[in-house]
C-alpha cells in the first residue's frame, strides 16, 4: 500500500491565509498520533481564492481540499486518513468528487506553472524528479550548439512574456552575434505591475526552473555570470531563490564546466531592489544592479549591444525563462501547436478585482477574455455586471464587456488599446467607476516615475490633478481634450516604458467610456456611484429604525432625528465622507 | 553589529551599495539609515557621499528618518483600492492613532504607503515588516494589530 502524503501550500499567499498553522498542526498530530504519512510542502497552485490549499495523495487518488484551517485539518486526519473517508464538502478539485471549483482548471495548460504547487520548491531532488535539469542534460548530451539552442527557441515563437513581447530566441541571436570577453544573463525579477503576480508565485513555487532556463541563456549566448533582479517586496521568492542556487552550486549545476560541457562557466548572483518600479525597466534595472539610481538611458544601444557594465546582455522576465527548459525538453514545435499564428505557448493570467476565483491560470494563447473571466474566473463576485477588464496594469488599458470576446494575444489586444503586459487581469464590476480606476493607476505611474522627462514627470502629475478634479465634481469642459492633448504628449516626449505607456489606461477609458467622463464633467454625476464626493446620501424613511448609529458615527453632526425615530441628513453639511453607509446596519442609507 | 562589521562582508565594489544599505538598515533597530552609516559606506566603496546620499533617497523602502520596531507598509494600488484598500489606511491611522507617514510616540509601529506589494489575488494587502497579511478590513486590522502590540 501507499504511504498516504499530506502536501500543504505554502507559497506567500498561503501562509498569509494561515498555510503556516495548518501544516503546524497536521505536523503536531502526526507525532502526537505516531500517524505513519508524509508531510511535505509545496508552494501556491494557482487557486488563490480557496487559500490555505492542503492536497492529500493516497491509494485511491488524489484530493485537493480548500480553505484548511486547523479545526479542518484536524477532521480531514481524523476522517480521511486515519478511516479512508474524504469529506466532499471541504474537496475542491478531485477526479472522484465533482466540486463547484473544478472548472478552475479546466483549459489549463500548465507550462511555466507546471511544477508551481506539485512540488516542495527547496527540494532540488523533487524538482529533477519532475524532469528538471533534463533540458540542459539533453543540450550536453545531444552535443547541441549555441545556435541550435536558440533556433529551438526561435522556433518555439516564444516571445518576452514581462510585457514587451519581442521574440526571445531573436533577442538572444543579437545577444549571442556580439562578440565579447564577457557577457551576462539577467533575470528581470522586478515585476510590479498591479494586478500581476505570477512571476512571485514561480519564483516561490519553481526557483529552479528559472535557475535551469538562465543556464541554458547563458550556454546559449557565451554568458559566465547571470543576474536575478528580484524586488525587496518578495522576501519569500528570496529566499527560495538563494536556497536553489545554493542546492545547484552544491551539486555542480552552477560553477565551472558545468553538465561536462567544456569551458561552460555558469553563476547566479540575487540583487534585490529597493521599492522602484521603474527599475523593471531594462536599462534602470542594469543602472540599480550596478549600485546607481535606477533611472533608464536612452536606447540604442540596447542591452544586447552595451548592457551591464558596458558588456553584451540579455534580459528575460521570470516567466519566459521558466518556459525555457521545457521548450528544449519537450521541443520548440509542441510549444509553437498550442496558441495562435503570431502568439504562440501558453500565458499565465493572474486574476484579480471583482471576480468570483481570483488566482492564476495558465491558457493558450487566444482564449477569449470572456472565457478566462467566466469558465476559469467563475464569473463576477456577488452576482454584478461585468462591466470591464484592465489588461496590462498601469501600462495597459481597459477593455469593456462588449469587446471581451477578444481573443489573448500579443496582437488582438493591441487593438483594444490595451496590451497584454505581464497578464494581470483587473476585473470591474458595474460599481466600479472607471474614471476613478484611470485616476488610481495614473496615480501610481505619476509617483514611480524617475522624474528625468519632463512629459513623464510633470505631464501625468497634470493628468492626475485633472482626473482628481473631474472625480471630485471640479471638472470642467475641455478637460476631456486636455487629458488626451496631454496623454498623447507624454507618450511621444518619454524615454522609457513608463511614461510611453502611462496614459493607457486614461486613454482607453475615454475610448470606450466617454460617456462616463461627459457625466461626471457634465451632471456631475458619477454612473456608477462610485466617487464619494458626487454622491448624495439620503435616509430611507421606511427602513430606518431610529437606531442612532449613524448619528454617532457621523463626524460632522449632518444627521438629525431623535432615539426610534427616522433620521434625515443636512445636505449643505454632509461632507460625503460615507461613514453613515457603513454603519448603518438596515441598508436604509441610500445613495444616488 | 556595527556599521563596520557589516561594511566588511561585502567587497568594496559599488554594485554592493543596494545591499549594503538594506543590511545597513535592517540593522539598525530603529530601521534606517543614519548619516554616519552612509558616510562609512561613501568611505568603504570610494564614492562620494552624495552619491551614496543620492540612491538611499531614490528608493522608496529606505529610510533617512528613525522608524518604528514593526514597519507597516500598506498597499494603495490600483487592486487594493478597487477592493477597498482606501478604508485600510483609515482605519490603521485610528487604531494607532498616527498618520500615514509617522511612527507612534513609543516607537513600536510606523505607518507607509507602498507601491503594490503583488498580493492582488486577495487585496487589499499590507507588510508588517517581511510578514504579509491580506483580505483587510476594520476587524482584521484591529486583531492584528493587537497581536503585535504584544510583541
Amino acid at each position: 500500500m501507499k504511504k498516504t502524503t499530506v502536501i500543504v501550500g505554502l507559497g506567500s499567499c498561503g501562509i498569509a491565509a494561515g498555510a503556516g498553522k495548518t501544516f503546524s498542526e497536521f505536523q503536531r498530530i502526526k507525532g502526537a498520533d505516531k500517524l505513519d504519512f508524509e508531510l511535505k510542502k509545496t508552494s501556491c497552485v494557482g487557486m488563490c481564492f480557496r487559500e490555505p490549499l492542503v492536497e492529500i495523495i493516497d491509494d485511491s487518488g488524489t484530493y485537493l481540499y480548500g480553505q484548511v484551517d486547523p479545526a479542518k485539518a484536524d477532521e480531514i486526519i481524523e476522517k480521511h486518513i486515519k478511516n479512508f473517508s474524504p469529506i466532499p464538502e471541504y474537496i475542491v478539485h478531485s477526479e472522484k468528487f465533482p466540486s463547484a471549483d473544478q472548472s478552475f482548471f479546466e483549459g489549463q495548460v500548465k507550462i511555466a506553472l507546471r511544477n508551481c504547487g506539485h512540488m516542495d520548491p527547496e527540494n532540488i531532488d523533487e524538482y529533477e524528479s519532475r524532469n528538471g535539469y533534463a533540458a540542459i542534460r539533453k543540450i550536453a548530451d545531444n552535443y547541441l550548439k549555441p545556435d541550435q539552442v536558440i533556433q529551438m527557441v526561435i522556433d518555439s515563437g516564444l516571445r518576452g512574456r514581462g510585457g514587451g513581447g519581442f521574440s526571445t530566441g531573436m533577442k538572444w541571436k543579437f545577444a549571442r552575434n556580439y562578440d565579447a570577453p564577457q557577457k551576462y544573463v539577467i533575470c528581470n525579477a522586478d515585476e510590479g505591475d498591479p494586478g500581476a503576480f505570477m512571476d512571485r508565485s514561480i519564483l516561490e513555487g519553481d526557483p529552479h526552473g528559472v535557475l535551469e532556463g538562465m543556464i541554458i541563456c547563458g550556454y546559449a549566448i557565451g554568458a559566465s555570470e547571470g543576474y536575478i533582479y528580484c524586488r525587496a517586496e518578495y522576501p519569500l521568492a528570496i529566499k527560495r531563490l538563494n536556497i536553489a542556487i545554493e542546492q545547484a552550486r552544491q551539486k555542480g549545476y552552477l560553477g565551472k564546466n558545468l553538465f561536462g560541457i567544456e569551458h561552460f562557466n555558469f553563476d547566479i548572483k540575487i540583487k534585490e531592489g529597493a521599492g522602484a518600479f521603474v527599475c523593471g525597466e531594462e536599462t534602470a534595472l542594469i543602472a540599480s544592479i550596478e549600485g546607481r539610481r535606477g533611472m533608464p538611458r536612452r536606447r540604442p544601444p540596447f542591452p544586447a549591444q552595451s548592457g551591464l557594465w558596458n558588456s553584451p546582455t540579455n534580459i528575460n522576465n521570470v516567466e519566459t525563462f521558466v518556459n525555457i527548459p521545457w521548450i528544449i525538453f519537450t521541443g520548440p514545435q509542441a510549444y509553437a501547436a498550442m496558441g495562435t499564428e503570431k502568439s504562440k505557448g501558453t500565458k499565465v493570467f493572474a486574476l484579480t478585482g471583482k471576480i468570483k476565483h481570483g488566482g492564476l491560470v495558465e491558457v493558450p494563447m487566444g482564449i477569449s477574455i470572456k472565457d478566462i473571466i467566466y469558465n476559469l474566473g467563475g464569473g463576477i463576485a456577488g452576482g454584478k455586471k461585468f462591466k470591464a477588464v484592465q489588461l496590462g496594469g498601469p501600462s495597459g488599458g481597459c477593455v469593456p464587456e462588449y469587446l471581451s470576446h477578444t481573443q489573448v494575444d500579443y496582437d488582438s489586444v493591441n487593438a483594444t488599446g490595451a496590451i497584454m503586459g505581464s497578464g494581470g487581469m483587473v476585473v470591474m464590476d458595474e460599481t466600479t467607476c472607471v474614471v476613478d480606476i484611470a485616476r488610481f493607476f495614473l496615480d501610481f505611474t505619476q509617483k514611480e516615475s524617475c522624474g528625468k522627462c519632463t512629459f513623464c514627470r510633470i505631464g501625468t502629475k497634470r493628468m492626475l490633478e485633472i482626473l482628481t478634479r473631474i472625480t471630485e465634481g471640479e471638472g470642467h469642459e475641455g478637460d476631456i481634450e486636455l487629458l488626451e492633448e496631454l496623454a498623447h504628449n507624454i507618450k511621444d516626449g518619454s524615454l522609457c516604458g513608463l511614461g510611453q505607456t502611462a496614459p493607457n489606461p486614461v486613454l482607453t477609458t475615454i475610448k470606450y467610456f466617454r460617456n462616463e467622463y461627459e457625466a461626471h464633467i457634465r451632471d456631475k454625476k458619477c454612473p456608477a456611484l462610485s466617487c464619494k464626493k458626487l454622491l448624495t446620501y439620503t435616509v430611507d424613511q421606511e427602513k430606518c429604525t431610529g437606531c442612532m448609529s449613524c448619528t454617532k458615527g457621523c463626524t460632522v453632526d449632518a444627521i438629525e432625528g431623535g432615539k426610534r425615530e427616522p433620521h434625515f441628513i443636512l445636505q449643505d453639511i454632509c461632507i460625503k465622507c460615507g461613514a453613515c453607509y457603513t454603519k448603518c446596519k438596515f441598508g436604509a442609507i441610500q445613495l444616488s | 553589529m556595527s556599521t563596520k562589521q557589516i561594511l566588511e562582508k561585502f567587497e568594496p565594489r559599488r554594485e554592493n551599495l543596494l545591499m549594503i544599505l538594506h543590511a545597513l538598515q535592517d540593522n539598525h533597530p530603529q530601521h534606517y539609515l543614519t548619516e554616519e552609516a552612509l558616510g562609512e559606506t561613501a568611505k568603504h566603496l570610494k564614492l562620494t557621499k552624495s552619491s551614496v546620499y543620492g540612491v538611499a533617497t531614490y528608493y522608496s523602502m529606505f529610510s533617512l528618518k528613525p522608524r518604528g520596531k514593526f514597519v507597516i507598509r500598506v498597499c494603495v494600488s490600483a487592486v487594493c483600492e478597487l477592493m477597498k484598500g482606501q478604508e485600510v489606511i483609515g482605519h490603521l491611522e485610528n487604531v494607532l492613532g498616527i498618520k500615514s507617514g509617522e511612527t507612534t510616540p513609543c516607537g513600536t509601529f510606523t505607518l507607509e504607503i507602498a507601491e503594490c506589494l503583488g498580493q492582488c489575488q486577495e487585496a487589499p494587502s499590507m507588510m508588517i515588516n517581511e510578514k504579509v497579511f491580506n483580505h483587510l478590513d476594520e476587524q482584521k486590522i484591529r486583531k492584528v494589530i493587537t497581536e503585535y502590540r504584544k510583541w
